[in-house]
Order: structure tokens, then C-alpha cells, then sequence
């Protein structure tokens, strides 16, 4: 809250100050366009007061009959949102653990997996999304047939089960030499290992990987409502009002403010979660 | 590790039942099975070139007249989005019909899809390039030395034919955004506009010098259509082998374009009608800014010279011969060779307009007068 407070003084206090037209360094005289900005411009155009968005956010989207408030809409479309991260989110978990798992149980698994995975990074999000959306497209059985939002979920969890397949593994191989001996001096197996000594050790580095997970699905989801035509979302809506920019310069900002709740409620979701792991984590600092 | 598990089900749940919610509202059942009864509607789907706005009233008041139902379809209209390229998506067979500008589908048809033209919406262009009023800028042969805003992406080919036609030289394209902002801040010296969407948003806007909105009289204004490089947009396409193989498709080819042709009729006689229709349907664009479309739309349409839809071949033929001969900033060209035969077909616009000839509706419109929309700020 404080935080969001000063992100707006300073919104404020830059607009107080800063050049309405911005900062051009080598504009020629009469020539359109020539120059390199280094300052934004200030106008009410490019940065709407901070009331004025609060504003805009309590009047209807339209003035069409029974138009809902802009700020209702933008809250109903970021819980869409929501839920297709969430989804994407724990796909994108349960297949990077799994990997993880993989990747520890074979030595060879790890050298052969782990550079597509980070491979599988380099990739970028524009050029994957229709492919995705496309191959989405042609599976069919039965009653079941491919939604828009089932790409969206796709595409968020390819970004999010990256950090948790690096983390686990990482955590997963954390424990000490010396406690791996005194578990097979326990004559344990591979799984009893796993589940007494290597998941209660690798919950300190999964929690930031969980969070990185989130965090990146929310930033898939946003960015494949765009690409793949999934309506209703956030994503979709930041589209949608980007037209007003010139004419209604507070509309576009409430998506995006949204898009940043979004993404807050993500986090803390992850905090929550943390705090559930919060016994494991107590265990691995005292040893 | 239980309480997570737990947790993580809940979560999962929590997920499933946001998403469902959320999809609920869409219409999600694609039109591909070919399990439909006697006495059961078709199912059919139409693939949009941008999101759900008046520009494709015509289709979304089909829908909710119920002409399309009717005449036994039921049509599921998919709204566009950034990556997604409706003749290619048509070539591809995920849906039954796109709608595309003719210039785009024609560089996918030489890319090698097998696409038809099978019913020219839009006799007119919508393009303009807008300037200031006092930047001189009155022509193609003004636009010399100048910084051109221009989308890409295949929306830019009018820009060049016109500026090949005059020879223009010594101009810099810059890529520009979904606003105007590029222009009012006089970052370029003209803009690329659709009639319909860009052009109104400049007349929403509010100009700090006077404090009201600004006029038309401000700017300065470049229409294709004038200049006579305007090049064929809006058209329905369909799939080329299934309609040569398919008789049952053929046949769905003649109710589409029957029942979006009294769609657009009721767009004709009351644009705010389809305006209402398109912001039922979800568009979030301003109710003054959507009626300005629904009129401007209309004018691209009506008076219709040969019935709404019909194929003029001396169009056809000039937006291929422009679109054999220009070039872009990058030399590209939008095809290089002809066309193949069958890039485009009255027979199934025909029959349509037949039909609806026989039962006496009106498809040239040659009384149509268009409204006149009074822009509020912000397009509200």
C-alpha cells in the first residue's frame, strides 16, 4: 500500500516537473521525428494524473445502457485471467518437478534434458504462441476440442515450469555428502531418500522457484490472451482500450494497473503457499 | 507435504471453476463435426480479422437476428487477435470461412493457400493517410522526405502503390501504434488511419490549444479511394478444395453470405443497432466511436454498384495488377506472379443475392444516406 502510495507521488511529482514535451537531445529544426528522447513527455496524454485514472476506473467503460464500471470489468477480467495462470501455473509445477525428479534419478537424464530445458527458454514467446495455438487447433477426440484458453495455458506453463525444474533439481541435490551416507548407512532406498532428506531439503529453493513460476505465468498469460485471441481476459482487454491512448488516456491504464494486481495476488498466493512449507524450511536452517 | 497437496487440489479446483466461468460466456463449441442430424442446425465457424467491433456488425446483427439460424446455421463468430492471420487459419482448416483484406489473402494464396474470395464485403477502402491541415501535406507527392506512419503487416500496400505512383522518394516509414499519439505529437508528419477507427479516435481527442475536441478541419486527409490506389478489403474467403468437394459446404458458402448480407443490411438501415449488437457481443469501444464505426462501415458498403458482395472484376483486377506491382520500404512485393484461376467466384454471392433479390430485399441500397455521428471525447 505504501508502496503503491509513493509509485504515485512520484508518478505525480515527475509530472510536476518534468517537461511536458520531454527531453530532445539533436532535434533538427523542422525536421518531424529526428532527435533521441530521453525524457518522456509529461503530458496529460502520455501520463494521466493519477486521480484521473482513479476516476476513469469508477465511471462506466461505455455509456451504453447498464455499462458496468471500467475498474468492474477490468477485475472481472483479471480473475479470468487468474484462473488461466493458476492453471498454468501448476502445470508448469507439476512438470518441472517431475523433470527435476527425472533429471535426479538419471545421471544421464540431467545431461540430456537440462540444455533443452534452458534451450527451451531462448525461444521466444511470439513466435511460439500461434505454433502452440495452430498444433492446439488440430487435436480432436471425442467430445473434447482445443479452446483458445487452453493455449493460454499452455504458453503460461512453458514459461513457468522452467525456474521450478532448475530450482528442484538444484534443491534436490542439496543435501550434504555426509547426509546422503548417513541415509544409506540407514540401508534407505532411492525413494525413501527422496521423500525423508531431499524434498524437506529442497523446499528453500523451491519457494523462489514457485514464486519465479508464478510470476512468469501471469506474464504468459497476459502475453498469449494477446497473441492466441482468447477473450475475456486482461491481456485481451489492454488490447482492447490500448485505442482510447489518444483520446481517452486514463482508459488503457486501468488493464494495466490490473495486469500489476494480477500479478500481486500471484505473488501472494505463492506467499501463502510458502508459508504452509514454512516447517520444512525451519528444518533445513537448523541443520 | 500433505497440507501442499491439499492445497495445490484446492488451487486446481479453484482454477478449473475460474476458467469455466470465464468461458462460459464464449460460445465454445467449435463448428468442425460433421454430426448433425436432418433438422439440426450446421455449425459453422467465421474467423474475424480484429477483435469484435462494428466493423463486423454486419456478421455479429446475422447473429442476433437469427438470420443465420434460419436458413439453418449456426454460425460461431471467433473475434481475431494479434498473431492470428485469418486466411491462414482458414488455409489450415481450423475454421469454415475467414474474413481478410484481398492484398493479405493473396500473398497467402501465392504462400500457398488454397483460399476463395466468395463474397466482396467492402466495395470501398477504408485507409487514409492523415497529415496536419497546415502541413501541406494534400497528396501522395507530398509525402516526399516526409516520416509516414504506416502499421505493416500487410496493411501498408495502398501507402506504397500510391507513393510508387507518384514517385516519391526520400520518405521514412516508421512502424506505427494502435493510437494516434505518433501524429498529435507531431512525431510524424502523417498517419496511417482506418476512416472507421483511427480517423475518429483523432476527433475524440481533446486539443490542449482550444480545450475541445479537435475538427476535421485540422487535418489534412489522403484517401485512396481519391488517388485510385485503393485496394479490395473486407472479403469472406472459404476453403477452395472443400468447396469443389464438398456440396454440402458449397451450399453452407450461399446461407453464410445470405444471412451476413441482411446483417449488413440491418446495418445499413440503423447503425446503432449493430453498434448495440457489436458492444452486447463484448467490444469495450466507446458507444459514439462504435456508432461512428457502424456509419463509416456502411459507407464502405453502400450504394452497393452490383449487389453487396458481388466480385467487380475490374477491382479484382486492379488490386492484383497494384499488388503485382508495388514494392515496400523492405522490396517486398505482395505476390510476385498471377493469381491461380479461382482466387475468387460470384457463383455462391450470386445465388445469395438471388435468393434475396426473389424475396425482394433491397442489396444495392441505392437510396442509402449515411447518419451523421457526433463524436464525444474519448469515443464515450
Amino acid at each position: 500500500m505504501v508502496g503503491v502510495l509513493a509509485l504515485a507521488v512520484l508518478w505525480e511529482l515527475y509530472k510536476l516537473v518534468g517537461p511536458a514535451d520531454g527531453w530532445l537531445v539533436g532535434a533538427q529544426e523542422g525536421v518531424t521525428g529526428s532527435g533521441i528522447r530521453l525524457l518522456p513527455r509529461t503530458s496529460d496524454q502520455a501520463m494521466p494524473h493519477t486521480w484521473d485514472m482513479v476516476a476513469r476506473v469508477i465511471e462506466p467503460v461505455t455509456r451504453a445502457q447498464g455499462a458496468l464500471p471500467l475498474g468492474v470489468v477490468v477485475l472481472l477480467a483479471a480473475l479470468t485471467s487468474l484462473g488461466v495462470a493458476a492453471l498454468g501455473w501448476l502445470v508448469g509445477v507439476v512438470v518441472g518437478f517431475a523433470l527435476a525428479l527425472l533429471m535426479l534419478g538419471f545421471r544421464i537424464a540431467e545431461r540430456a534434458v537440462l540444455p533443452f530445458v534452458i534451450l527451451s527458454q531462448t525461444v521466444p514467446l511470439i513466435a511460439l504462441a500461434p505454433l502452440i495455438r495452430n498444433w492446439g487447433s488440430r487435436l480432436e477426440f471425442g467430445a473434447f476440442s482445443w479452446e483458445s484458453w487452453m493455449s493460454v495455458v499452455i504458453i503460461a506453463s512453458y514459461l513457468a515450469f522452467f525456474p521450478v525444474a532448475v530450482g528442484a533439481l538444484r534443491g534436490l541435490q542439496s543435501p550434504d555428502a555426509a547426509h546422503l551416507d548417513l541415509m544409506r548407512s540407514y540401508a534407505a532406498g532411492w525413494w525413501t531418500t527422496l521423500f525423508r532428506l531431499r524434498l524437506p531439503a529442497s523446499v528453500p529453493f523451491l519457494i523462489p522457484a514457485l514464486r519465479l513460476a508464478a510470476a512468469n505465468a501471469v506474464v504468459g498469460t497476459v502475453v498469449a490472451e494477446i497473441s492466441v485471441g482468447f477473450t475475456g481476459g486482461i491481456g485481451r482487454l489492454i488490447l482492447e482500450t490500448a485505442v482510447a491512448a489518444s483520446s481517452d488516456p486514463a482508459k488503457p491504464w486501468a488493464p494495466i494497473l490490473g495486469a500489476v494486481l494480477l500479478g500481486l495476488v500471484a505473488a501472494g498466493f505463492v506467499a501463502l503457499l510458502a508459508a504452509f512449507l514454512s516447517p520444512f524450511r525451519r528444518q533445513e536452517t537448523v541443520a | 507435504m500433505k497440507r501442499n497437496r491439499i492445497l495445490a487440489g484446492a488451487a486446481a479446483a479453484a482454477a478449473t471453476a475460474l476458467v469455466l466461468a470465464g468461458c462460459s460466456g464464449g460460445g465454445s463449441d467449435s463448428g468442425d463435426g460433421g454430426d448433425t442430424a436432418d433438422g439440426e442446425l450446421t455449425p459453422v465457424t467465421l474467423q474475424l480479422q480484429w477483435l469484435t467491433q462494428a466493423q463486423f456488425g454486419g456478421y455479429y446483427l446475422a447473429e442476433a437476428n437469427g438470420y443465420w439460424e434460419e436458413l439453418g446455421l449456426d454460425v460461431e463468430i471467433i473475434p481475431g487477435a494479434v498473431d492470428i492471420v485469418p486466411q491462414d487459419v482458414l488455409a489450415a482448416g481450423d475454421v469454415d470461412f475467414a474474413i481478410a483484406w484481398v492484398p493479405k489473402a493473396l500473398a497467402s494464396i501465392e504462400a500457398g493457400a488454397n483460399i476463395t474470395n466468395i463474397a466482396q464485403v467492402f466495395e470501398r477502402s477504408g485507409t487514409l493517410q492523415v497529415a496536419w491541415a497546415d502541413s501541406g501535406i494534400e497528396g501522395p507527392e507530398d509525402l516526399s522526405d516526409k516520416q509516414i506512419g504506416s502499421w505493416g503487416f500487410g496493411n501498408e500496400w495502398e501507402l506504397f502503390a500510391g507513393l510508387t505512383e507518384v514517385d516519391a522518394s526520400g520518405y521514412t516509414i516508421v512502424q506505427q501504434n494502435f493510437d494516434m499519439n505518433a501524429l498529435l505529437n507531431k512525431e510524424i508528419d502523417a498517419a496511417q488511419a482506418m476512416t472507421y477507427n483511427e480517423y475518429a479516435q483523432l476527433l475524440e481527442a481533446v486539443n490542449p490549444e482550444t480545450g475541445e475536441l479537435y475538427q476535421p478541419e485540422d487535418f489534412s486527409v489522403i484517401d485512396w479511394n481519391e488517388v485510385g490506389t485503393a485496394m479490395l478489403q473486407d472479403a469472406i474467403w472459404a476453403n477452395s478444395d472443400r468447396l469443389a468437394d464438398d456440396p454440402e459446404y458449397a451450399e453452407t458458402a450461399v446461407k453464410l453470405i445470405q444471412g451476413a448480407i441482411l446483417g449488413w443490411i440491418d446495418q445499413r438501415d440503423d447503425p446503432q443497432a449493430a453498434a448495440d449488437a457489436v458492444t452486447a457481443a463484448g467490444s469495450t469501444l466507446g458507444t459514439s466511436h462504435q456508432l461512428w464505426m457502424a456509419n463509416e462501415i456502411n459507407k464502405l458498403i453502400w450504394p452497393s454498384s452490383s449487389g453487396i458482395g458481388h466480385i467487380n472484376e475490374d477491382q479484382w483486377d486492379a488490386t492484383v495488377e497494384m499488388a503485382l506491382m508495388t514494392k515496400n520500404q523492405d522490396g517486398a512485393q505482395v505476390i510476385t506472379t498471377d493469381p491461380p484461376e479461382g482466387s475468387y467466384t460470384n457463383e455462391y454471392v450470386d445465388e445469395a443475392i438471388a435468393n434475396l433479390e426473389a424475396d425482394g430485399v433491397d442489396v444495392l441500397g441505392e437510396s442509402y444516406e449515411p447518419i451523421e455521428v457526433t463524436l464525444t471525447e474519448g469515443g464515450n
